[in-house]
């Protein structure tokens, strides 16, 4: 039962250089994977390509041992770094929870989330709320995995640890996998089983550059 | 007058608010920024600390004078001791006054970032910019780059770079540092460190707490819109215990080295915001007067502060 990235090999075009190059990592259910790098080193590039959202040009993404499903929602979440590019800004914000099954009322209470703010479009509510949302969406679509690249640089300091605290609580008790791309080592002490740093990895990426 | 020429910027009772539809043709005034006071003086560095969302950045525009139209600014503003006009904020913007903004969609999409950073500055400075991209570990070739093959903590570190090169008096760096690693960071604010200790002054907007109590001289706390702290920043080194209000206590104590506990509940937002304190309903140590109306700015220890209840 894994997350994994089986020798993959990125580059965003033929005329650039590779970004991973036979490239390999794997997270366990339960597991929290902090990962480090110095910028541009391509950690959004990886939380997108263990996502679906990018696929790699060699290599696979194995979930169970099986392909990442192609259809429904995705097993694998990723949450951005800027809340207000990920949420849809003509939606009541109601309507972006429905789209990922229902209203879990335990979470609600758990981020905090008020009942007038469903109401409300995404413009009308800060980050750090917004941020709220696009776990929530996440957390009660069932994932089985979440990637989190840097999902509380932008926030203050107490709102992410109210984030983190929720977030933390609801994959222990299902079980989750984490991956947390962050600069903050403070932060994943705080909340990572494992660390990985991409630029001390023998088979590491080359830089961009 | 005398005390105003000492300062390089005085804000004094800002305030900003906004015009907002509400339903069909209704119109509502938003207050987002209510009473603010914030002192700069040459050869310091101000860190702005505080709530996402409590008007910031806002602030950093309203220096600059390049809010939105339907944006009403109230209050005092002086820069050098003359009071800062629409029209003095278009001849001192991007040369006295620099920005270092907050979304690296501020950087044109379609130019090349070398020449961007060089930006209107006659010689080009290219030989100070090649510094700087150097002490800033940004490879030679990335002045050949366009924005979009920059990676987020790339594009940040060449906005840096934009601000430092127009020698400007103050520089408003608005959230300068996420996306970059720690020594990129610590380098960046070093910049800033010499910046201020030449004569002028950086005011840095940042959530990197931990990273201002080491460079700034003093610290800020924004909550919902306004002021409740001000402190040196070795205050905040010390501990909450030489703190004053109590919002920067649970800032520092969320800090995920010391303890990475919260406090309960959320900024009030704009259009709702309590009759008292604005920190009241969150506060463990609410009083019935604190309900009532705004405290006032007092002097405690060195500091100032927007409290009843600190001493």
């Amino acid at each position: 039962m894994a997350l994994e990235a089986k020798n993959i090999y990125f580059r965003y075009d033929k005329r650039l250089p590779w970004i991973f190059q036979d490239f390999s990592l794997s997270v366990d259910k339960g597991e929290r994977l902090a990962v480090f790098a110095p910028s541009g080193y391509g950690k959004t590039t990886l939380a997108m390509l263990l996502a679906g959202f990018l696929t790699p040009r060699k290599g696979e993404i194995l979930l169970n041992d099986e392909p990442l499903p192609r259809k429904g929602i995705c097993p694998v979440q990723l949450i951005f770094q800027h809340p207000e590019k990920a949420i849809n800004p003509r939606w009541r914000l109601k309507r972006v929870l429905e789209e990922s099954g229902g209203l879990r009322e335990d979470l609600l209470d758990a981020f905090g989330i008020e009942r007038a703010w469903l109401e409300r479009f995404p413009r009308e509510l800060s980050g750090g709320e917004l941020q709220r949302f696009c776990l929530m969406r996440a957390l009660q679509s069932g994932a089985e995995y979440l990637i989190c690249d840097e999902i509380s640089t932008m926030l203050d300091v107490i709102t992410q640890a109210q984030i983190w605290n929720v977030v933390l609580a609801e994959a222990a008790k299902c079980h989750m996998g984490i991956i947390a791309v962050t600069h903050n080592r403070h932060l994943a002490g705080r909340i990572a089983t494992r660390t990985v740093d991409l630029a001390e990895e023998s088979h590491k990426a080359i830089p961009s550059l | 007058m005398k005390q105003k020429e000492e300062t390089l910027l005085e804000i004094h009772d800002l305030s900003v608010s906004f015009r907002m539809y509400g339903q069909g043709l209704e119109q509502e005034e938003l207050r987002v920024i209510s009473d603010l006071h914030l002192t700069v003086h040459p050869g310091e560095i101000v860190a702005i600390a505080g709530s996402s969302g409590s008007g910031k950045s806002l602030l950093a525009s309203a220096i600059l004078g390049i809010l939105p139209d339907n944006a009403t600014v109230r209050g005092h503003l002086h820069y050098k001791g003359e009071e800062l006009t629409a029209e003095r904020q278009r001849q001192l913007r991007g040369k006295e006054i620099a920005l270092v903004p907050q979304s690296v969609a501020f950087l044109d999409p379609l130019m090349k970032v070398g020449k961007q950073a060089d930006g209107h500055v006659k010689p080009r400075p290219v030989e100070k910019r090649k510094s700087l991209f150097r002490r800033l570990e940004l490879p030679e070739k990335t002045e050949q780059f366009y924005p979009f093959q920059l990676s987020g903590g790339m594009a940040r570190r060449v906005l840096v770079s934009t601000a430092l090169l127009v020698d400007a008096q103050l520089v408003i760096a608005d959230e300068p540092t996420p996306g970059m690693s720690l020594n990129q960071a610590l380098e960046a604010l070093k910049l800033f460190r010499e910046m201020a200790d030449e004569g002028r002054a950086v005011i840095l907007i940042t959530h990197d707490i931990d990273l201002a109590f080491a460079f700034a001289d003093r610290i800020a706390v924004f909550y919902a819109g306004t002021t409740v702290e001000t402190a040196p920043a070795s205050d905040f080194q010390k501990g909450p215990d030489a703190l004053r209000h109590p919002y920067s206590k649970a800032l520092w104590s969320a800090l995920p080295q010391n303890g990475f506990t919260p406090i309960d509940g959320f900024q009030p937002y704009a259009g709702n915001l309590p009759e008292g304190c604005l920190f009241a309903p969150r506060c463990p140590y609410k009083k019935p007067e604190c309900e009532r109306a705004v405290p006032p700015v007092r002097e405690v220890r060195g500091g100032e502060v927007r409290c009843y209840c600190s001493v």
